[in-house]
């Protein structure tokens, strides 16, 4: 393997490291539930897309075959860990938090958590 | 005719391109096995897809796609270092809304999770008429700042795509 | 030294699982909770992936691509769960 792709793969892999290090670091650091929820969504998500790259790019230069697999799960990834934190703030807002803490939405209903959706309004 | 054969084109196109990197040989066993998926998935699904999200001006797709990926690396390292060098008491976290001029829900998805991957902002919830969403943002002395800067840099691409 | 790399990130991304672990027993709320299984679960996929480099094998893949669905889907099935009491209605 040529050297100057060691030291990037190297390179890959340790940012990959401190990126996840420093998401579950903010983790234990963060005070409150819904500031904890930004390490884990983006610190980690490109933590984990550097160590697939590092992949990707190992395998490519032992095999020479470019592996899909890692673009795969790095998609994956990136699409499911917005669905799962909305979930999660929706379940800590649900559970901790009044509606008069929380700014006005500006239209005529309110958070969809609290209100019912103008269909469900309509039926009764 | 073609249009009941083949419902979703787009989903088609994706998942035989999804299939082939699973097995990630292309050969021409897998190459047909996908496009059989790639057909009758579809189909299957047409049911949970009422009405189809239609994409125009695949251009602005394709910079929009590139100026999130930029964004979430931006976003990583200044999150990390937030997380790394500021004192928790200094933090000045707090709750946005933003209306929202996108109508289509699949707009406002894709919407929703660009705020969630770019810089020091979480989309935590829709209005119950789906017409404002309500942004956590994890330092911030400027709300209004913050606020039209989504709406500009995100939403305004988001339009033209999908509308 | 990819070997060294690899050492490297194993540690970080090993620390990092004891951080989620910390952060699952003292809490205080089920939303944190279930957002330290959500992490714990990227990392292993980490783990996962970094193990495959370290043995050079292609084998982890499928692993780490079902541990990472499994993950989603029960993190999305907890927080139904505290949301509706009921995940299938």
């Amino acid at each position: 393997m040529p050297a100057i792709m060691e030291i990037l793969i190297s390179a890959f892999i340790i940012l990959g490291g401190v990126f996840g290090l420093v998401g579950s670091f903010g983790l234990v650091k963060l005070r409150d539930t819904m500031q904890r929820l930004h390490g884990p969504t983006k610190a980690t998500t490109l933590g984990i897309g550097c160590a697939l790259i590092a992949s990707m790019l190992y395998f490519f230069s032992t095999g020479g075959a470019v592996s899909f697999h890692e673009l795969l799960i790095t998609l994956f990834l990136f699409l499911t860990a917005p669905i799962a934190a909305n979930f999660i703030a929706k379940t800590y807002i649900i559970r901790n938090i009044d509606r008069s803490e929380l700014p006005a939405s500006g239209r005529e209903y309110g958070w969809s958590v609290y209100d019912d959706s103008p269909a469900l309004r309509r039926e009764e | 005719m073609i249009r009941r054969l083949i419902p979703h084109p787009l989903l088609s196109i994706t998942l035989a391109f999804v299939w082939l990197g699973l097995v990630n040989t292309v050969t021409l066993g897998n190459l047909l096995l996908g496009t059989v998926l790639g057909l009758v998935v579809p189909i299957i699904t047409a049911p949970y897809w009422p009405n189809r999200a239609k994409l125009s001006r695949p251009l602005i797709v394709v910079r929009y796609v590139l100026l999130v990926l930029w964004d979430i690396v931006v976003a990583n390292v200044q999150v990390a270092w937030i997380i790394l060098f500021k004192r928790s008491t200094d933090f000045r976290s707090r709750w946005i809304t933003i209306p929202l001029e996108l109508t289509s829900p699949e707009a406002i998805t894709v919407l929703a999770g660009t705020i969630t991957m770019t810089p020091g902002t979480v989309s935590a919830m829709l209005g119950a008429d789906g017409r404002s969403i309500l942004v956590h943002c994890l330092h911030t002395d400027d709300p209004d700042y913050e606020r039209d800067r989504i709406k500009q840099r995100y939403e305004r691409p988001l339009k033209e795509i999908f509308e | 030294m990819i070997s060294i790399a690899l050492m490297f990130a194993f540690a970080c991304f090993g620390l990092g699982l004891l951080f989620c672990l910390w952060r699952i027993t003292v809490g205080p709320d089920v939303s944190d909770r279930i957002l330290a299984l959500d992490t714990m679960v990227i990392n292993l996929i980490a783990l996962l992936v970094l193990y495959g480099i370290w043995k050079g094998t292609a084998v982890y893949f499928e692993a780490s691509m079902l541990v990472a669905m499994v993950g989603f889907v029960s993190t999305v099935a907890y927080c139904r769960f505290v949301l509706r009491g009921d995940i299938i209605e």
